[in-house]
């Protein structure tokens, strides 16, 4: 089938334009900047104080919308599951020739080394990131992002395998998935709801304040940063 | 006016997305406008939480600003970034597969390859059904990278 025998197709396009006329329409009869919801200025005056945590998104994230957080997490997972299903082999190895990595491949000292040294310093940044979510922007997503690419750098660099296994990932993605549900049931224990932040909020600003939420942003930087290494494994085609 | 501008982008984003995705025929085309259109938005949903003269809702020694912008759609769209690359990751992986079933990734082509594999499979033509899993691939990998054996990759 060539480019030339489609006709240019009116009907998606009709109900291009209309989307665009009804989001355009839409977005000018509402006030901006004046939104009907209050809760953010709510926020704003309580968050601080309430949970000791300078950043008042993580406050959101993890105090006020803690469950949504381990909803997402729990799609997250899903994802990575479904993605190892789909691309998994019979015998549960992966066949080299899907990899997109063939053997003897030598991608040159420079990209070599510089991966060697930068993975260690990439760790460092994570960990820094996601132990300071509560008092600066970042926090366990963009850290454990960073913590996976750091993971899959040797792998891309080709300078040495993997340097954590299957195994490993599942035992860290499980723990930290364990450690945020069990920081949620001790405070049921307690007689809270769900979730609910513990511990006294301490001094804002200080490294060791804002109560659980540094755990519990521990725990979701260790459970995003080894799914994304393990997607970034399955979708290279290596065996991890 | 401004206003205007930054809604006018974020909703353009959002409209070239899903055009896109109902125009292209390529499938990872396909994906790359979702793409398109998640970012858009993205962009409404921080809109709808931005002030003007406001600042980063994050407190700072000393200085608790007056005017901060809403915290709770950025809580919202960082949530809905990390959901998003684990629905791209997907969206990619069935997309290898479908390219080594059907060796295209032409989305009419891919369609009737897997009708006719699905026919064969049930019997409904006469002719003897050519074996075809995941395992005898048709089509190979795409973005393969060509190496000649003892060459290197630079």
């Amino acid at each position: 089938m060539s480019r030339e025998q489609r006709s240019l197709e009116w009907t998606p396009l009709l109900f291009s334009g209309g989307l665009a006329f009804l989001l355009f329409t839409l977005f000018i009869a509402t006030m901006f900047g004046e939104p009907p919801m209050r809760a953010g200025a709510m926020i704003q005056q309580a968050g601080g104080v309430e949970l000791g945590a300078a950043n008042l998104v993580t406050a959101v994230v993890l105090g006020y919308r803690g469950l949504d957080t381990l909803g997402e997490l729990a799609i997250l997972f899903a994802s990575a599951t479904a993605v190892g299903l789909v691309l998994s082999t019979q015998n549960g190895e992966s066949d080299k020739q899907a990899s997109v990595f063939p053997d003897k491949i030598f991608l040159g000292e420079i990209f070599e080394s510089a991966s060697r040294l930068l993975m260690p310093l990439l760790l460092l940044l994570g960990f820094y990131i996601i132990i300071h979510g509560h008092l600066t922007p970042g926090g366990g997503f963009q850290g454990g992002v960073i913590l996976a690419i750091a993971l899959f750098l040797p792998a891309l660099a080709r300078s040495g395998e993997i340097p954590l296994n299957h195994a490993t990932i599942r035992l860290v993605e499980g723990g930290a998935g364990t450690l945020f549900i069990l920081i949620g049931l001790m405070a049921l224990m307690q007689g809270e709801s769900f979730l609910q932040p513990l511990l006294q909020p301490g001094e804002i600003g200080a490294l060791f304040s804002a109560g659980s939420l540094p755990l519990l942003y521990l725990a979701v930087g260790l459970k995003v940063g080894a799914e994304l290494a393990a997607l970034l494994v399955h979708l290279s085609g290596e065996s991890a | 006016m401004m206003e205007m501008v930054l809604y006018a982008g974020a909703v353009g984003l959002l409209v070239i997305g899903i055009a896109g995705l109902v125009l292209s025929h390529h499938l990872f085309r396909q994906v790359l406008a979702l793409v398109i259109a998640e970012a858009g938005a993205n962009l409404l949903l921080l809109l709808a939480g931005y002030r003007f003269g406001g600042e980063a809702p994050i407190w700072s020694e000393g200085s608790f600003p007056s005017v901060m912008v809403d915290p709770v759609p950025q809580a919202m769209v960082l949530t809905a970034i990390v959901i998003g690359v684990g629905i791209q990751a997907l969206a990619i992986a069935l997309l290898i597969r479908v390219r080594q079933q059907t060796g295209t990734l032409d989305r009419e082509q891919a369609v009737i390859e897997m009708r006719e594999a699905l026919d064969q499979e049930l019997g409904r033509f006469s002719t003897a059904p050519k074996p075809r899993s995941q395992y005898a691939p048709k089509g190979e990998r795409p973005l393969y990278p060509v190496v000649e054996e003892g060459q290197d990759a630079r």
